[in-house]
């Protein structure tokens, strides 16, 4: 059985207006999602996580372009699909939640419009019809009165709530993905934890498959069945949870699980990772992570390290971890 | 880094940034060809601008019938020759629109940078006045001051800065704000230098990039403002050659045709006015990238 | 909102009082103000009468008071020329104007949203530039000499179109796009600049990532928050308009304010020159007033945050 997504060798770059500078914001990423899973895409800001997931949207802005690789959705090539046929597929089988609910929700707009409109959209719902699932779609979302909050405007919501019908959105045509771009980030942390829980129904109610991107690996360990580690814009370890926390092979990924403030710990200081991430215009020569590798050798300087698995799951980019690594070297 | 480095190196930056591509060279061209016209105009114009022969009026362009090459753009409504008195005009235009755009500047900038930097009650009153002032249409605040005052060629140089000074204010009371936090100004309070001596050495160079900016963008405004002063007769008061009161005295022979007492002043001030307007906006993009929401 | 009310109304009155303070001041502190406020040709007793009627030897905080309180009553004296009460004579000349701002509103912004929302949409495109140099020429071409060529291109060449009065239709159609040409290029302007921002806003974006028409995105979610701005600009636009009308009533005869401002100071009748402006001023104060209200009812965030 074919898994419902597989991507693979994914590449998507930024150019400069005249032409001149390209940037590398997704560089050879390749994973698969299988249905009613979940997926965590783990990154520092600028790893570029919301690019891949706006690729895989098709929404790219206009100075972005898919430099190559393929995506395939339900069997089907989603790169090679014109505009049209691309629109019918979000939204309703492909879905996306930003991470501030209040920008993206239109001001103007009754709560209960912006659910309709999806519907309408996608499904030609007749308005009184879509209103109707609009309520139910709040309720779904554990939003209390819905019937009332259903013709009130996103400002007289509280963000908490905000965010879930930015939920209800996403579910409202039944999609098989739902890509949540850092959700919980704008929310306070006390509404964290529910909405966390919220989404988790959701899933499995509907046997929905999950890619969860996020910068906190407590939320990955909690809600994912597999994780990917983002580096300057390639995966530099991807594997299950367990083996991700349990025996992490990349430098970068055992440095971001040690910065973890674990309660309890006897030592008082957070080990935080040296250095800043590298300018996505203006990456090293190799690895792009060894200037900050605490295990760095020669051959990191001098050459990126290719994928090598190693478990049958567990795959990784490192010369120190996979040393036998086989593959071409790309600069 | 202190104050008279960062000014210093703003104004070397300054030059620096101008050899870069995209450089307006038509527009910067016409403006240097109005203004070498309007310097020497005393040799370049053929005739007399304020003086005409009745019996010679509204003599056409030199390409039309009637037309001779006496006079290669026609004649007025007294016989004045029109390309003298649009050389001329360029003088008047020039020497208007300069003094006024520096006038504004430098009374906008100071009260702006007075306002910015002391806050309190002096910064109220001067923005309400502003605010107030704005609001106020510069034509209709001009005319009236005109009327007040009576129209001369020094007047109008006053009252245009007079209008104009709160569109400075505004601006560079906002980047003096800004500068105010800035690490140099914070170490010139703590090393004790006087208020004077901050506003003058450490916040007057950094803002004078937006206030050459908008002394560009305002030249086209200036301009426009005092053709139509004199067009409405409050202006440069006849018999100088200003291109607003060509303008007025076109008007008198429009219906029966005589098209060119119109259109040629006018196109004058198109041309001053847009590459004033091209210039204004190339350095406001190349100068200071925080201005572009100007 | 309550609170929201009460504090613009306090800078309406502000603005108010300092508009015809500025006013007063610069009549009375600029050489003789008895010459201004006299009929031309008036004789050294008439001098004399006027510098006592009007108080001119007391102190400037008690003049002022006196100016207030003839304004307050409505009085704001009468015309040399046509001796007729100012406020009358405005009142009476105001609807032309109207009529002319409303017929010139309506050209610009039929211009210059659809091409402001064109140039965004398309943005950097061919379409784009042209709007670019269309707001250029706005900026450039002063609206009376516009009106004066196209006076001599439709009038006197073509014959098409009356050249000055305000008879029928076919008289506001000239006078309207002259004085709209600017503000088309301005209301332009200001449509491609907030549509890009709204193009780029979070809402938009998930518009799109819901799978909305690309029409609905722009036509819905776009248009209507882009309008904001443009629409309030609008507003005060049109009591602009009535007060910058002066040159282009002035070129077409058109009898409005503007017309009688240009007479005020033709004839040298200042009480017709001083009661214009300041009944201008004061009505942009007022409409930024309503205008900022209006804003707060049309976008429910403004409501609740201030």
């Amino acid at each position: 059985m074919s898994a419902l997504l597989e991507v693979s060798g994914l590449c998507t770059q930024y150019v400069s207006a005249r032409g001149t500078r390209v940037t590398r914001a997704v560089d050879d990423v390749s994973f698969t999602l299988e249905a009613g899973r979940t997926l965590g895409i783990v990154g520092e800001s600028g790893s570029g996580k919301t690019t891949l997931a706006l690729t895989l949207m098709r929404l790219l802005p206009p100075a972005a372009r898919i430099a190559g690789g393929s995506v395939r959705f339900g069997g089907e090539e989603l790169l090679t699909k014109p505009d049209g046929e691309m629109r019918a597929i979000r939204g309703k089988r492909l879905a996306m939640i930003l991470q501030d609910p209040m920008a993206s929700l239109n001001p103007l707009f009754t709560v209960g419009d912006q659910i309709a409109e999806t519907l309408r959209a996608h499904e030609a719902t007749p308005r009184r019809a879509a209103w109707t699932r609009a309520r139910e779609l709040l309720a779904a979302v554990n939003i209390a009165a819905p019937a009332r909050r259903v013709g009130e405007y996103p400002h007289q919501l509280s963000g908490g709530m905000r965010q879930r019908v930015v939920g209800a959105i996403a579910i409202s045509c039944g999609p098989q993905l739902l890509i949540a771009d850092e959700p919980t980030t704008s929310l306070d942390v006390t509404i964290q934890a529910q909405y966390l829980k919220l989404l988790g129904d959701i899933q499995r109610a509907r046997g929905l498959a999950m890619i969860f991107i996020t910068h906190n690996l407590g939320i990955v360990a909690r809600m994912c069945d597999q994780v990917a580690v983002m580096y300057a814009g390639r995966l530099v370890e991807t594997g299950p949870v367990r083996s991700i926390f349990n025996e992490p092979a990349h430098p970068y990924t055992r440095a971001l699980i040690e910065s973890i403030p674990k309660f309890g710990d006897a030592a008082e200081r957070l080990t935080a990772i040296e250095g800043q991430p590298p300018d996505p215009a203006a990456l090293p020569p190799g690895c792009a992570f060894h200037p900050r590798c605490p295990y760095v050798i020669d051959r990191c300087r001098a050459e990126a390290p290719p994928e090598s698995h190693l478990s049958p799951q567990h795959r990784t980019r490192c010369w120190v971890a996979a040393p036998a690594a086989v593959g071409a070297a790309r600069g | 880094m202190n104050g008279s480095r960062a000014a210093s190196l703003t104004v070397a930056w300054r030059f620096a940034a101008l050899r870069v591509e995209g450089f307006p060279w038509i527009p910067t061209a016409i403006l240097s060809t109005i203004a070498l016209v309007a310097i020497f105009a005393n040799v370049l114009a053929p005739y007399n601008p304020e003086v005409g022969v009745l019996g010679d009026r509204f003599r056409p362009p030199a390409w039309q019938a009637g037309g001779s090459e006496a006079h290669l753009l026609g004649t007025d409504h007294v016989g004045r020759d029109v390309l003298s008195r649009l050389i001329f005009g360029a003088r008047v235009s020039m020497v208007v629109g300069f003094t006024a755009v520096i006038v504004a500047g430098i009374l906008g900038t100071t009260l702006g940078i007075l306002s910015g930097y002391l806050g309190g009650w002096v910064d109220q009153v001067i923005m309400r006045v502003t605010d107030t002032w704005l609001a106020l249409p510069a034509l209709t605040f001009a005319i009236f001051l005109a009327a007040v005052v009576g129209p001369s060629e020094m007047n109008i140089v006053i009252i245009l800065g007079a209008v104009y000074w709160t569109r400075y204010a505004r601006v560079i009371r906002g980047e003096v704000l800004s500068l105010r936090e800035r690490d140099f100004v914070r170490l010139a309070i703590v090393a004790g230098c006087s208020k004077k001596t901050i506003m003058r050495r450490h916040i007057l160079p950094n803002v004078l990039n937006s206030a050459i900016v908008l002394g560009t963008l305002m030249l086209g405004v200036v301009i426009v403002t005092e053709a139509a002063l004199s067009f409405l007769g409050v202006g440069v008061p006849p018999p100088k050659p200003a291109w607003g009161l060509m303008l007025a005295d076109g008007k008198k022979g429009l219906m029966a045709g005589y098209w060119w007492l119109t259109v040629l002043p006018g196109l004058c001030i198109m041309l001053m006015v847009l590459s004033a307007n091209l210039l204004g906006d190339w350095l406001r993009v190349k100068l200071d990238p925080q201005l572009r929401q100007l | 909102m309550k609170r929201f009310i009460v504090k613009r109304l306090g800078y309406a009155i502000l603005s108010l009082l300092l508009l015809s303070l500025t006013i007063f001041l610069f009549v009375r502190l600029t050489g003789d103000p008895a010459v201004l406020l006299v009929e031309p040709g008036a004789s050294k007793e008439d001098l004399a009468a006027i510098h006592a009627q009007l108080g001119l030897d007391r102190p400037l905080w008690v003049q002022y008071g006196q100016f207030m309180s003839s304004l307050l009553r409505g009085d704001l004296g009468n015309s040399f020329y046509y001796r007729t009460p100012v406020l009358d004579l405005y009142l009476s000349r105001l609807p032309y104007s109207l009529l002319l701002a409303a017929a010139a509103m309506v050209f610009s912004l039929l211009v210059g949203i659809p091409s402001g929302i064109l140039a965004a949409v398309r943005v950097n495109r061919w379409w784009d530039s042209a709007g670019k140099l269309f707001a250029l020429l706005g900026l450039s071409l002063p609206s009376f000499w516009v009106g004066l060529v196209m006076i001599l291109f439709f009038s006197v060449y073509l014959g098409w179109l009356p050249s000055s009065g305000s008879g029928s239709a076919l008289h506001v159609i000239m006078p309207a796009f002259a004085l709209g040409w600017y503000f088309a290029a301005a209301h332009m302007r200001l449509t491609r600049s907030s549509m890009l921002e709204v193009l780029g806003s979070e809402y938009v974006k998930l518009a799109r990532l819901k799978g909305l028409p690309e029409a609905l995105v722009i036509g819905k979610h776009a248009f209507k928050n882009a309008l904001i701005p443009v629409l309030t600009l609008a507003g005060i636009n049109l009591v602009i308009m009535v007060n910058v009308a002066v040159v282009v009533e002035t070129v077409f005869a058109w009898p409005g304010v503007g017309r009688l401002l240009y007479e005020g100071i033709a004839f040298r009748d200042f009480p017709v020159v001083q009661a214009t402006v300041l009944i201008g001023g004061a009505m942009i104060v007022v409409v930024n007033f309503f205008v900022d209200i209006l804003y707060a009812v049309i976008d429910p965030r403004i409501r609740y945050e201030r």
